[in-house]
């Protein structure tokens, strides 16, 4: 598996992809409001939960929805009602839609073709080496996993060698290795001066893979940049837990003295507990209990889902 | 302007599903129509102009058409596939091009063949009736796909579309009113079809020349809209 590199600085140029102010609306709906963005060589993942405005910058940035504000532009060229700038760019769209009665061979020699690729054969064989698929190529797609189809989709969009890839929920339907396989290959692509843009609303596949980050929550760009400061801010965010125990009382008016609990309030529930500090305060949970002589029969955290995270994002 | 390619995968979408039996119903059912009326009515009669010209121009070709019109690009807009030829540098007139050739082909296979297949069988002969009526479908095979691709690119429901179109404007419209027939997909097979077959029982109120001038106008403008639509082509749903 190898990821030939575009040379010269004309290829960094058409690598660029820029967002200015851009914003989509559906009628009264806001899609996407007044993000911009510069994303160059290098992965980049872009974060939100779902329905978060992820797919509507990615069909803006493929070309595939005009924006209704600002400005879209791939290496300069705004991609709306250009069809050239696939040339340059590779997109793996999200829906598991494929020509299933092709083999992955005739599929990726067919996107070489339509390509115009001097020597289609060996173009698809080459893409269909780097995503692994090759033992399996001349198997029909509908008797594909939909992981295999993930794959056959993106050595079709790897096939003329792109200087941007666009991959919208790439992982969706892979098992761990061929997801650690997709992260090496799409990793070796960034590296080789592509940018390679994807969406996910799983942290762990974007901490894992993207050297930058762009978190979308709401049609807003909510945090922007190195993966590990926004990681940090997501980590030191205040907590809540709900606490079940013998004596909610007793513990809340121990707990109100600890420097890692910002406030406390007792509820029909259980004690609801803001922490300031998470790793502290569930270090220390246990020992203030206790001393307190009460007895913990229940801890929750109450706001660990993802929607809640980009919500503290977005006031942070 | 044509795309081997597109055209490759677009019959092998077409034909190599269940569509194929589908596709070949209408025109059966018109061949057995006739061989039926032909065994039991004496050849001297109008039937097979009335029967071949209403069944098989205002039923037999509309279907084909609207079934394969509306699944070469249609079905492909709707599962979203037809994203893996648009995220290619061809270009859009091109893809509408292609898929519209080949449409008409299929479409002339399943219609325009049984068509003069059923008048050799009601006449007898391979003469003037059988041939104006396979040329007057193949004409249009031809407009009815174009319209039928071009109803694709507008509409996410184009076989509900296509079907009122043929319901109401074909099969209502143009025969109350008669300025329509300017605009009717089957005045044009029809007024061919005459001019060649030279039956009165066919029912053409257009000469050749203005059916065949209308016809390519119509083809031109549908194919040439059709592209322009598919190039402003959005995906919506997913935010």
């Amino acid at each position: 598996m190898s990821a030939p590199s575009p040379n010269g600085a004309a290829a960094g140029a058409a690598a660029l992809v820029e967002l200015r102010n851009t914003t989509r609306w559906y009628g009264n709906v806001v899609a996407v409001n007044d993000i911009s963005m510069t994303l160059g060589p290098g992965v980049t993942g872009l974060l939100g939960p779902n329905g978060a405005g992820k797919s509507t910058l990615l069909h803006m940035i493929s070309g595939f929805l005009e924006p209704s504000r600002g400005t879209v532009t791939i290496g300069g060229v705004a991609p709306w009602r250009n069809a050239d700038i696939f040339r340059t760019v590779g997109l793996v769209p999200e829906r598991d839609s494929v020509y299933a009665f092709l083999t992955a061979r005739e599929f990726v020699t067919a996107s070489a073709k339509l390509h115009k690729l001097p020597d289609p054969t060996a173009a698809a064989d080459r893409a269909l080496n780097m995503v692994e698929l090759t033992e399996s190529a001349d198997r029909p797609i509908d008797t594909y996993s939909k992981g295999m189809r993930q794959r056959a989709k993106v050595a079709a969009a790897l096939v003329h060698d792109p200087h941007v890839l666009l991959l919208d929920e790439p992982f969706n339907g892979m098992d761990p290795r061929q997801r650690l396989h997709m992260m090496d290959l799409l990793r070796g692509l960034g590296r080789s001066g592509r940018t390679i843009l994807f969406s996910s609303h799983i942290l762990e596949e974007v901490e894992r893979l993207a050297d930058t980050v762009q978190v979308v929550v709401a049609g807003r760009l909510a945090a922007s940049g190195d993966y590990r400061s926004i990681r940090r801010l997501m980590t030191n965010r205040p907590h809540v837990f709900v606490v079940r125990t013998t004596d909610d009382r007793t513990l809340a008016k121990a707990l109100i003295a600890s420097q890692a609990v910002q406030g406390v309030a007792l509820t029909t529930t259980g004690l609801e507990v803001h922490a300031s500090d998470h790793g502290t305060f569930t270090r220390q949970l246990a020992g203030v209990s206790r001393e307190a002589g009460v007895g913990l029969r229940e801890v929750i955290p109450a706001d660990e889902s993802l929607e809640s995270v980009f919500a503290y994002l977005v006031g942070a | 302007m044509f795309n081997p390619t597109i055209a490759g995968i677009t019959l092998r979408a077409l034909l190599g599903r269940k569509r194929v039996f589908l596709l070949a119903i209408p025109g059966a059912v018109l061949l057995i129509i006739t061989i039926a009326l032909k065994a039991d009515h004496n050849a001297s009669t109008s039937w097979p102009a009335e029967v071949l010209g209403r069944v098989g121009f205002s039923a037999l070709l509309p279907l084909t058409a609207l079934i394969v019109g509306t699944s070469v690009l249609g079905a492909e807009i709707d599962d979203s596939s037809i994203l893996h030829l648009l995220a290619t540098p061809v270009s859009r007139a091109s893809i509408i091009f292609t898929k519209t050739l080949i449409a008409a082909a299929v479409t002339l296979l399943f219609a325009a063949l049984p068509e003069f297949v059923a008048g050799v069988i009601a006449t007898g002969k391979a003469g003037s009736f059988a041939v104006g009526l396979g040329v007057g479908a193949v004409l249009g095979s031809i407009v009815y796909t174009a319209v039928f691709v071009l109803i694709s690119t507008i509409t996410r429901h184009p076989v509900a579309f296509a079907l009122a179109y043929v319901a109401v404007w074909e099969g209502l419209v143009t025969n109350l009113v008669s300025g329509a027939k300017y605009l009717s997909v089957e005045q044009y097979s029809l007024g061919l079809a005459n001019a060649i077959a030279k039956n009165g029982a066919l029912d053409a109120h257009l000469t050749a020349t203005t059916a065949v001038i209308l016809a390519a106008i119509a083809t031109a403008a549908a194919v040439s809209y059709a592209g322009t639509r598919l190039r402003s082509f959005r995906l919506t749903g997913d935010a």
